[in-house]
């Protein structure tokens, strides 16, 4: 039983090659988060369009998306759209695929958020006869923004650690260098508990700062001029 | 290959899929409802060792505990088949998101009930199971539902521990085949139709349990 016992010298070893692995996992998470929250609020406002056929086609869109497997959707996009002649490379897939599953979550979040504005801002905004675009930077998203921080940060720290199934497509993220740090010196003990660790950390990190981020922003809004 | 037989294959794998839901979908239900009535009732040692299941499963990613319990726990002796492990794992994971579930359920209930259930004299386990738990199981259906989505959104990655579930038929399939665009389509359509499925008898048990609480308007 060589894996019984913890080995800290083998730990050491480890250690530096998967920190320099959560560099690809932070990166494929940041793009990720920054594709996500601008898909995210193309779909919410398409749902909001005047066009019903609009408004039901993207709901079944963004319900397909969120019931079914990211895992499939990876590899959907990482074999199929090489067919349609747009090869990427697995990080770019990656990103893509992360944005466009969470975009889906999140399109649900901006939605609620907006429809949570009362109705009289709306109207108060139409009587002032402010045009669409102006009414949206100035008088809706300035409340709207606050009370979805919480959500949208849920949804981040979630894609946060679902990225070890980029993995799959080859990308060299933390779970995949464990995984071959493990096959070469038949010890999967120290490197999938560090890789745990790891996302562990990351996450409790995270949540705390979306929680000072929500704590510091104002409540009564702020202007996007 | 003709597109009957991509299907037929692909049927193969969507039946593991579904059976590793039915498998994992009580053990999630028992862990969410035990550590959910454990972290609000039970005297402090447990209630800690509840807190760190859940910490643990939910701040960790699901391929990482599967890959953990798969390739892991034989080093300490405990070896168990590919698809145990899946079970364990998914089980787990989903179950401690579903402690919280059953907690927010519980508390939702209004104060008046505790005090009433008090005034009229009920014991405790009276008072948790004929009054709070009747009415907190009707909040716990939708968000139970969404995670029941999760589950098979999830059950995709037992695929990388090499079970011939829906995913992993799909992927052997594309490498021989190189037919991507229909298999991988195909798939995605199935993982849909199964979640629909299950959206729509969460539906029925909502509506059946939500009888006679005098919820959600005038009964029709």
């Amino acid at each position: 039983m060589s894996g019984f016992q913890w080995d800290w010298a083998f730990t050491w070893d480890v250690l530096p090659m998967i920190l320099s692995a959560a560099k690809v996992t932070l990166l494929a998470t940041l793009l990720g988060s920054i594709f996500a929250i601008a898909m995210g609020l193309v779909f919410a406002l398409l749902r909001r369009s005047k066009s019903r056929t609009l408004r039901t086609s993207i709901y079944w869109v963004v319900e397909f998306i969120r019931s079914t497997p990211l895992l499939v959707q990876i590899f959907f996009l990482y074999y199929v759209m090489p067919e349609f002649g747009v090869g990427m490379s697995p990080l770019a897939t990656g990103v893509f695929a992360l944005g466009l599953h969470y975009g889906a979550y999140l399109s649900e979040v901006f939605r609620s958020g907006i429809d949570s504005i009362e109705k009289g801002q709306w109207e108060a905004a139409r009587a002032l006869n402010l045009s669409l675009v102006d009414t949206y930077r100035d008088i809706v998203l300035p409340q709207a923004i606050r009370p979805m921080i919480p959500a949208t940060g849920n949804y981040i720290i979630a894609m946060f650690k679902e990225t070890p199934q980029l993995s799959a497509i080859t990308l060299l993220e933390m779970l995949q260098i464990a995984k071959i740090i493990g096959s070469e010196n038949f010890r999967y003990l120290e490197p999938f508990t560090l890789v745990g660790i790891m996302y562990l950390l990351f996450s409790v990190i995270a949540a705390y700062g979306i929680y000072q981020i929500e704590k510091r922003f104002p409540k009564e809004g702020f202007s996007l001029k | 290959m003709e597109f009957g037989e991509i299907v037929s294959v692909l049927l193969q794998g969507a039946i593991v899929t579904i059976q590793i839901v039915a498998m994992a979908l009580p053990l999630a239900v028992v862990m969410a409802f035990g550590f959910g009535l454990i972290r609000l009732y039970a005297p402090s040692p447990f209630k800690q060792i509840a807190i760190i299941y859940i910490e643990f499963f939910r701040g960790t990613s699901a391929l990482i505990q599967l890959y953990w319990i798969y390739f892991v726990l034989p080093f300490f002796g405990i070896t168990i088949d590919a698809m145990t492990a899946a079970v364990v794992a998914l089980g787990l994971n989903i179950g401690s998101y579903g402690t919280e579930v059953v907690r927010g359920a519980i508390q939702s209930v209004p104060k008046g009930q505790y005090e009433a259930s008090i005034a009229l004299n009920f014991t405790a386990s009276q008072r948790l199971w004929r009054i709070i738990m009747p009415q907190a199981l009707v909040n716990m259906i939708p968000p139970f539902g969404n995670l029941a989505i999760e589950l098979v959104k999830a059950t995709s990655l037992v695929s990388l521990i090499t079970i011939g579930d829906l995913t992993f038929k799909a992927k052997s399939l594309a490498d021989t085949t190189l037919q991507v665009g229909e298999i991988f389509g195909v798939v995605l359509v199935f993982y849909f139709v199964i979640a629909q499925c299950l959206v729509f008898f969460i539906r029925r048990l909502e509506k059946h349990l939500s009888k006679g609480l005098g919820r959600g308007g005038i009964a029709s």
